[in-house]
């Protein structure tokens, strides 16, 4: 196993999806024509809303939904005539809560490398469990643990044969804070050891913090992919707020120009204005506050948030 | 060949049967005493010999191959579908193994299970009844090929079945009629001819017929046919396994 460097744009993808389509039986197409590269060592977030096909593709990859059309290649090989190549290297955590209840979690995980064909290594399943706080639960029944802890078998069960790239259905839906921040350090852990992780989530905050690229995808389209540091700023609008040192009634007229609003209080002043533009305004706005005789007592400038930013993509406003 | 998946499938089917051992192993060696203390002890008792055997000795193998055939279905089908049903089939269709492999995992695991109690009927049945074993290679031939076989049909169910009612239907509405009518209690020698005929249809009657053979050396049918018949339903059951894995039927969206 190679330990290369975590994403580059030189690096070859491990993860190569070209025209990829899903119809399912009842007719409702679920995926149309997509294409995805996924780089060695990144984190990869597939941002959508409900029904916009994120998990339908994870099912095309990870072999549990057959696609209508196109090719997958994990790691340059084909999922469907090297299977067996392309499967050992993938982990799987799905969204629902898929577990055998009456299985004693160490038995889960065993049985989970022992379907990827790996022999018993009884030391690694302790790490695995041990990194996901479950060592200690190793000998109880699924069905006695917490649904947080529940997760975090199906987490170990999908590390058990020691994957390249992992996949991670909404990790973190109905999970509290805590064990969010567990789960995190979890996946930051194998970033660093070299792994390749894409997830998909509702919680666009954790996209934003731990993603190093972003794909929104909607209707069963990719609308866009974009590391996220650039999507951000590429996209996102920002506002700069100007405390004034007295309260106004309304925008002098002098002032006046799209984008500026004033508080309801009066007391500050709110330009919205684009990153991306030529001339964003501030300039001349600083210059016609100074001859209107307004004084400024603070400022700063506020990005906007991911979330926002695919309000307005899935919004088709953008 | 991924032999370590199979053999973790089967292992944890075994540890299952090993979960529900009350269930599994004694609710149906317990129920199959009944049969032998009623129609073997009680009833046949009165009953004349039939083709120069006791009553209580010739329904032995109409039991034991009835108990193999409902367990065959009932494990295999169970087996494959409480994975579709709490969900853990993903782990097996996003896992390195091949269909083979899964089948071999799922339907070995349920033929031991019926093996074994075949096993435990036939020792119980000593108890209650003087028995012998003429042919004993073929009878255990017949007990191998009907375990898989019938559990191989029992795991086209447990994939077929979209809920329980569909995963009892098949082993309470055609398993164990065909089974009672099939001879296990009876020669079809007695029937009136026309119902002769119409039970050659049912191919249950050819492993009784056979596995009977193999105890006494008397048989309904000729031991031939008998075995023909099973190599043809295995045949058939391994091709329809086969189209269900290649097509993704009930298993992949």
């Amino acid at each position: 196993m190679t330990h290369e460097t975590p994403s580059g744009a030189a690096e070859p993808a491990v993860l190569t999806i070209k025209g990829v389509s899903k119809t399912y039986a009842g007719g409702f197409t679920a995926l149309k024509s997509v294409d995805l590269d996924i780089k060695k060592g990144e984190i990869f977030a597939l941002l959508g809303p409900n029904g916009a096909g994120k998990t339908t593709l994870i099912g095309i990859v990870c072999g549990l939904v057959k696609a209508t059309t196109g090719k997958v290649a994990v790691f340059g090989h084909d999922i469907d005539g090297d299977y067996r190549l392309t499967r050992s290297r993938i982990g799987l955590v799905p969204q629902e809560m898929s577990i055998d209840m009456f299985t004693k979690v160490a038995d889960a995980v065993a049985y989970a490398r022992g379907l990827f064909g790996k022999p018993s290594d009884p030391a690694w399943v302790e790490k695995v469990l041990r990194d996901l706080s479950l060592w200690d639960k190793r000998n109880e029944q699924l069905r006695t643990l917490s649904g947080g802890m529940k997760r975090r078998v199906m987490i170990a069960k999908a590390l058990s044969h020691d994957p390249d790239i992992l996949f991670l259905d909404e990790p973190t839906a109905g999970v509290d804070v805590e064990l969010r921040q567990g789960m995190w350090q979890v996946v930051e852990k194998l970033r660093q050891r070299g792994k390749t992780i894409i997830l998909t989530t509702h919680y666009i905050q954790e996209a934003e913090e731990m993603a190093d690229r972003v794909g929104v995808i909607r209707q069963g389209e990719i609308v866009l992919v974009e590391e996220t540091a650039t999507l951000m700023a590429k996209l996102g609008r920002k506002q700069l707020t100007l405390q004034l040192a007295e309260r106004l009634d309304a925008v002098p007229e002098a002032l006046a120009v799209e984008g500026l609003t004033l508080s309801e209080s009066g007391d500050a002043l709110h330009f919205d204005y684009d990153t991306r533009a030529d001339r964003t305004g501030i300039t001349t706005l600083l210059a016609n506050l100074n001859a209107a005789g307004v004084s400024v007592r603070d400022l700063e400038t506020r990005q906007s948030s991911l979330e926002e930013i695919f309000v307005d993509l899935v919004g088709g406003a953008s | 060949m991924n032999w370590r998946g199979a053999v973790t499938i089967y292992k944890a089917e075994m540890a299952r049967t090993g979960r529900t051992l009350m269930q599994s192993v004694l609710a149906p060696v317990i129920s199959t005493s009944l049969y032998f203390v009623v129609f073997g002890a009680a009833i046949g008792s009165r009953m004349e010999s039939i083709d120069g055997v006791g009553y209580g000795a010739f329904i032995v193998p109409g039991l034991v191959m009835m108990m193999i055939l409902m367990q065959s279905v009932s494990n295999a089908a169970i087996g494959i579908y409480f994975p579709k049903f709490n969900g853990t089939v993903y782990e097996l269709l996003s896992a390195p193994i091949s269909a083979l492999e899964i089948v071999i995992g799922f339907v070995g695991a349920a033929a031991t299970k019926s093996l074994i109690l075949g096993a435990l009927v036939m020792v119980t049945a000593a108890f209650f009844v003087p028995m012998e074993i003429q042919h004993p290679l073929a009878m255990i031939a017949f007990l191998v090929m009907t375990s898989v076989t019938f559990s191989l049909f029992g795991f086209i169910i447990g994939i077929w079945a979209d809920n329980f009612e569909q995963l009892n239907i098949v082993p309470m509405l055609i398993v164990t009629p065909l089974t009672f009518l099939g001879g296990s209690f009876y020669s079809i020698s007695v029937l009136p001819p026309f119902w002769q005929t119409v039970t050659l249809f049912n191919p249950v009657v050819y492993l009784i017929s056979g596995f009977r053979w193999s105890f006494y050396g008397v048989s309904d049918v000729d031991i031939g046919i008998s075995l023909a018949a099973i190599a043809g339903f295995f045949a058939l059951c391994v091709v329809i396994v086969w189209r269900m894995f290649k097509t993704g039927y009930r298993l992949k969206t």
